[in-house]
């Protein structure tokens, strides 16, 4: 051991600090969140300067039921924890399933939309400069919700085996608050790209 | 640790095959381990990135010189400066702060630490996927080709068509692995920090290293993310045919250059503070005084990482903004400077009236204190848009930025090299060695960057692979090549202390500078599990309360 003695003196007992996973995620949605920045900058400042068609106006449609869905299932997520921390396993699984379920039908509206901008209006990611920053933000955000489901499957088939109880409840909700932050990204991609960007 | 156990240790060490210990050290996850992952790494390549400077150098010797061809040039001088930067700095600085980090807030390990190996061989990797566009850059063509887009790639000079092949494409990914790296390992420092410091030490006794490594790591996760996101969209122009940078279909080659510098500029404090951590660990060491100004240290760090934030266009003057952007940018890295020059202030006033000790990691420093004021005031100068004008793109810039990176981050990281080298290995490095190596190094830095700010003066562009004689630039740079060489030597010199040392030097003990942080209460080097109790502390100075129970520290706070 060491020559000089660990020094040990009266360990305080209230000595709790944050749950590193928390402030693990946090630090990885602040990381994501200047991503995120510089594409809707480039969004914002490619608004308009595309030298050919087909431009937002003509062929954008505004996804409100897809929307919906995304951020009706941070409810979900939410209540699911809850749930979870009150040992409700049952009430918790339905509504993880919800969410997946709820991610899900996003990613099909998102993919549906895809289909249609290239299949009827020839809108790809070199078309233009409104294809390259519409894909690119959209795309992007589309992976990270690809992402949550992924981890959000996971965690649903380890609780159809029994082995999500209350004691992974601070697990659990480092998922949420990633899945949170997607949504609330989904907000901002919205608002720059079917509200501001036509 | 007792001696027995030292003895049974090296008796098992001895008796195993080398690919049992090959494959701890490939698989482990101990911080230390990986602290010392990151810093072999990162000096394989610090020998790398100096022989293309010296060949740089041996090119610029004389006018009219063929060492090397043009073509050749430009992939030496962006090898040069992408592998120095995120191959060197990035990873030797990020390895100190693996290593010290837990042990100075009494953490057994970091927060995640599978997520630190992880973070450490993507840096690896990235790496190798570099130097390998040795080899790939022109892929089916056969013939090799490495980068030579500059270590900015600007657009469109970065774009498909003026930069075929995959060599830029190796840049891109490289930089991209490497920076999902430095983002991970930014998490972990932050969560280490945050989450795992022993009962006692409050925010308010922390070392200024893990202070200041909390504010390096916030600051990579706003400066290397927007790095990465500027990648994707290269990735994208380059791949998948999109026209972010490409100027034909309206995209913009200034959005690349900000993107870029939001990055590059912040990215320079990124790679200062921690060696202004190890100069706030050092010099109240050495001066045997506690830190002068502690709360105001913490203040000025937290300060610079908002401020530099925003000051990245001063990097773009010369590129023709509007005068209200010059103006705004000429004030925030004016303004920059002030809590740079309080953080200046508080090192002195740390060595003011103290009994200073002048061992080699304390020469290092006051070396460092003196070479980062002078480079703090040419960027003073460049950071004024009128003068940047004049100079901008000129050698008075690659002299200013090499003083900073050179005599700032360099001399501050030898210095903690032979500062906690005893903590890390067990042995002392030789002193002697060490006072040669500063001395030398003294005079072939001076030589070098001091000399080639005259010929940035006298109108030498950078990046030119070759010049004309009779300009006023021939002596000049014939010394600066000198230097080089001088520096070159200095290095050696540093590498074979470490070599000589790690087998001959003098045991260390646990101790050896008689200093206060916790690092130094644990054996040399510390056990896998850095304390068999977790300690408690009480004041900025455990082990000072410790050696001095009689006038402990923890009394006057």
């Amino acid at each position: 051991m060491s020559t000089i003695a660990t020094p040990l003196r009266e360990a305080p007992l209230d000595w709790i600090l944050p749950y590193r996973g928390k402030v693990g995620m946090a630090c990885l949605i602040i990381a994501e969140s200047a991503i995120f920045t510089i594409f809707v900058v480039a969004y914002l400042f490619y608004v308009g300067k595309s030298l050919t068609g087909p431009t937002p106006r003509e062929v954008l449609e505004t996804p409100i039921f897809y929307t919906i869905c995304l951020l009706s299932s941070s409810l979900t997520i939410h209540f699911a924890g809850k749930f979870l921390e009150r040992g409700k396993r049952g009430a918790f699984l339905s509504l993880w399933l919800l969410t997946i379920v709820l991610g899900g039908l996003f990613m099909y509206g998102t993919g549906q939309e895809w289909h249609r901008l290239i299949y009827e209006h020839g809108l790809t990611i070199s078309t233009n400069l409104f294809g390259t920053t519409y894909y690119s933000l959209v795309g992007l955000h589309a992976f990270h919700v690809t992402a949550g489901l992924i981890m959000l499957s996971i965690v649903l088939l380890f609780g159809l085996a029994g082995r999500v109880g209350p004691e992974r409840f601070r697990h659990v909700d480092v998922l949420s608050l990633y899945w949170h932050f997607v949504d609330a990204v989904w907000v901002v991609v919205f608002t720059v790209v079917y509200v501001l960007g036509r | 640790m007792s001696s027995d156990a030292i003895a049974i240790q090296t008796a098992e060490a001895a008796g195993r095959p080398w690919v049992a210990t090959l494959h701890e050290w490939v698989t482990t996850v101990d911080h230390k381990r990986l602290g010392v992952l990151y810093i072999l790494y990162a000096l394989f390549f610090l020998v790398i990135g100096g022989i293309e400077a010296t060949i740089i150098r041996v090119q610029l010797m004389r006018p009219h010189n063929d060492f090397v061809s043009p073509q050749v040039f430009n992939r030496l001088f962006t090898m040069h400066g992408t592998t120095m930067i995120f191959f060197v700095a990035m990873p030797i600085l990020f390895g100190f702060a693996n290593y010290l980090v837990p042990l100075m807030i009494g953490a057994r390990d970091m927060a995640f630490p599978r997520l630190n190996a992880f973070s450490f061989w993507l840096t690896a990797f990235g790496g190798l996927l570099l130097y390998f566009s040795l080899l790939g850059g022109n892929g089916l063509y056969g013939a090799g080709n490495a980068p030579d887009v500059g270590w900015w790639a600007y657009a469109p000079l970065a774009s498909r068509a003026f930069s075929p092949g995959h060599s830029s494409d190796y840049w891109t990914i490289a930089l991209l692995a490497s920076g999902f790296g430095s983002i991970a390992t930014a998490i972990n420092i932050i969560a280490t920090i945050v989450s795992m410091r022993c009962p006692g030490m409050t925010l308010s006794r922390m070392p200024l290293l893990a202070w200041m490594n909390l504010v390096m790591s916030g600051m990579v996760l706003l400066a290397i993310s927007p790095l990465s996101a500027a990648q994707i969209m290269l990735l994208v122009d380059r791949y998948l045919g999109g026209h972010f940078f490409d100027t034909q279909a309206g995209g913009s080659a200034t959005l690349w250059m900000h993107f870029f510098w939001i990055f590059g500029h912040p990215e320079v404090y990124v790679l200062i503070i921690p060696c202004f951590a190890f100069a706030s660990e050092i010099i109240p060491v050495f001066s045997r005084k506690p830190i002068f100004g502690y709360p105001v240290m913490v203040g000025a760090t937290v300060c610079i990482g908002f401020v530099s934030m925003s000051v990245w266009a001063h990097h773009m003057f010369t590129i023709g903004m509007n005068s209200y952007a010059n103006s705004f940018f000429t004030i925030t890295t004016m303004a920059v400077g002030v809590p740079t020059g309080i953080k200046i202030f508080n090192w002195l006033g740390t060595m003011w009236g103290g009994k200073i000790q002048f061992r080699t990691p304390m020469l290092f420093c006051i070396g460092f204190l003196f070479q980062f004021l002078i480079a703090g005031l040419t960027g003073i100068m460049l950071a004024s848009s009128p003068f940047d004008w004049q100079l901008g793109g000129s050698y008075f810039v690659v002299a200013h930025f090499h003083y900073v990176i050179v005599g700032g981050i360099l001399f501050a990281l030898f210095g903690a090299f032979y500062y906690w080298y005893p903590k890390i290995t067990g042995r002392m490095l030789n002193e002697s060695l060490g006072k040669l190596h500063f001395w030398l190094f003294v005079i072939g830095f001076h030589l070098t960057f001091d000399l080639m700010h005259i010929p940035g003066v006298l109108g030498m562009p950078r990046r030119i692979y070759t010049y004309e004689p009779g300009r006023g630039w021939d002596t000049l740079n014939y010394l600066v090549t000198i230097g080089a060489f001088v520096q070159g030597i200095a290095t050696l010199v540093f590498v074979a202390n470490l070599v000589i040392s790690y087998f001959k030097g003098a045991k260390a003990g646990n101790d050896p500078w008689d200093a206060w942080t916790l690092e130094w209460s644990a054996s040399s080097p510390p056990p896998v599990y850095n304390f068999a109790s977790l300690p408690t502390v009480s004041s900025r100075r455990p082990l000072w309360d410790l050696k001095h129970p009689e006038d402990p520290d923890s009394r006057y706070e």
